[in-house]
């Protein structure tokens, strides 16, 4: 097992937002956390990084506990994080942003035996290597959703958690997007996403978390999820 | 009628030394929303150390390089040790910690070298006066000026070609993505504060023959300091050489012009500058 998330309790500030959340994460596997808006899906990806520290309960990465660590110690051990609202260092162009994820110290290499570098990259996604020299703030909302996880791949994490990939884009670019986070699962990396649009996400995850008031109330693949069609109405459909 | 350029000259020379200590401040504030008020007391303490290792050892220019390292340390101390321990607490009890090193600060100058201004002596080359184009200009205020042209150059090779540059300009963005990203940020708050306490330093070194140590030199430019990073918008190296300019030209011909009203002139700039723009010239908008 690569991520085993046991029974945490997260906190932001005074407010008591995860109430014993427990998820697993298997090598090369892409699992997504869905849910309506501020029932505790991005709390759950930063208890992991480690912004957000939780109370109670255990955060295992390949065996190891995370809880109390720093985010960059976190990502030492091979977690990339893309959050919300994407996030690029705006006065930094897309080469520079792509730098920033190299990561300082001791990169973990994996066991996936490839290694990112900024060639590849931009091999692989030829979008990017176009707006090299361009700001990042100047970036369309779709070139800097890659960017955010181009950069993090520059690490060379095992696992990336990534937070709402696809809001505010239009659907063809959201398409895109979801395509290339399908190549990132080919090359081996393991995928934790959040995500609001069930319908989207069923394409590229294989396996589903349903998350309501902090808590966990359904897990199984894409035809379980088909087949709940009370829980997908009661915590998912507006 | 050598006036006018005279008093350009002036003002690029004090733009310099504003930069100097502006850069620092800013960056500072950039990456940890940190308003430093003891940063002009970083730049009298350099201003001090540079006149006592002058008195021991007769070398201007060892002072150049000894007293902004002190200050490197220095800086580095304060944040790992005081700045660092409040941080939990938030902005509020972090400018108050400033205000007391800066309190601290100032009554141990007294304490240790007097309360009353103490003149730097300088010798050889750069008291004379050179000959630009006609016009007899002190060779010193030409050194001051080039030596903060030299280290802003410097800095911005640093800041635009190196890795760690780009680890601070992406500070200043957004701190808590490049921690997630697996850089370690408390680290490089530390070496950037310390590295703003030495350019600070360095900018007293510089300015402590020409304008006098005294201790209620770290009040004075605070205020100018301050104006810069307003104007240049907070976080903005750019924006403090552009505001560094104006404030430095503003205050020579200022008291060329208008003596009675050369301070009011600064704070009229900024409050013209912030209307338009509340950000400042180059400040990213909330």
């Amino acid at each position: 097992m690569l991520l085993q998330v046991n029974e945490i309790h997260s906190y932001y500030e005074k407010s008591h937002i995860l109430h014993g959340v427990s998820m697993r994460i298997e090598q090369g596997e892409m699992v997504c956390l869905l849910g309506r808006n501020g029932v505790g899906k991005s709390t759950t990806l930063k208890s992991v990084i480690g912004i957000i520290e939780p109370k109670q309960g255990s955060i295992l990465f390949k065996g190891k506990d995370l809880v109390g660590k720093a985010p960059y110690q976190i990502a030492r051990t091979g977690i990339g994080y893309v959050p919300e609202d994407r996030r690029i260092f705006k006065s930094l162009t897309t080469h520079e942003n792509l730098l920033m994820g190299i990561k300082g110290g001791k990169t973990a290499k994996g066991n996936l035996g490839q290694a990112w570098s900024i060639e590849k990259i931009y091999r692989a996604f030829p979008k990017l290597e176009e707006r090299r020299g361009n700001k990042g703030a100047h970036l369309s909302g779709g070139e800097q959703q890659m960017l955010t996880v181009a950069r993090t791949l520059m690490g060379n994490p095992e696992l990336i958690l990534i937070d709402e990939p696809t809001e505010g884009l239009a659907p063809l670019i959201a398409k895109d997007v979801l395509d290339m986070l399908s190549k990132v699962l080919e090359s081996g990396v393991s995928i934790l996403m959040v995500e609001q649009n069930y319908k989207a996400a069923i394409k590229v995850a294989g396996r589903f978390y349903i998350m309501s008031k902090g808590q966990i109330f359904f897990e199984g693949d894409g035809r379980a999820l088909m087949e709940a069609e009370d829980i997908r109405k009661n915590y998912l459909e507006v | 009628m050598g006036e006018i350029p005279v008093f350009f000259l002036h003002g690029l020379v004090y733009a310099g030394l504003l930069f100097l200590v502006s850069s620092g401040l800013t960056l500072v504030f950039g990456m940890m929303n940190v308003l430093n008020l003891a940063h002009a007391a970083f730049y009298m303490l350099g201003a001090y150390f540079s006149y006592s290792v002058l008195n021991i050892t007769g070398h201007f220019y060892l002072c150049l390089i000894i007293c902004p390292l002190f200050l490197f340390i220095l800086g580095m101390l304060v944040e790992r040790f005081l700045l660092r321990r409040v941080h939990v607490y938030g902005h509020v009890q972090e400018l108050l910690i400033t205000f007391g090193v800066a309190y601290i600060i100032t009554e141990s100058v007294k304490w240790i070298w007097g309360n009353y201004p103490l003149g730097v002596n300088l010798s050889g080359f750069l008291t004379g006066s050179v000959n630009l184009f006609g016009l007899f200009y002190p060779v010193y205020r030409l050194f001051m000026f080039f030596c903060a042209v030299f280290i802003s150059l410097i800095m911005a090779m640093v800041l635009y070609k190196t890795k760690i540059g780009i680890i601070v300009r992406a500070s200043v963005d957004d701190t808590e993505m490049v921690n997630a990203l697996g850089v370690n940020v408390p680290v490089v708050f530390t070496a950037v504060f310390g590295f703003g306490a030495a350019l600070s330093g360095f900018a007293g070194v510089i300015a402590g023959p020409l304008l006098t140590t005294y201790p209620g030199m770290a009040a004075e430019i605070l205020v100018d300091a301050f104006v810069v990073i307003v104007i240049g918008g907070m976080g903005s190296l750019g924006g403090a050489i552009v505001a560094s300019l104006m404030i430095g030209e503003l205050q020579s011909f200022g008291a060329l012009l208008f003596p009675k009203l050369s301070l009011a002139l600064m704070y009229m700039l900024m409050a013209a500058v912030l209307i338009i723009r509340p950000s400042g010239l180059f400040g990213e908008e909330q």
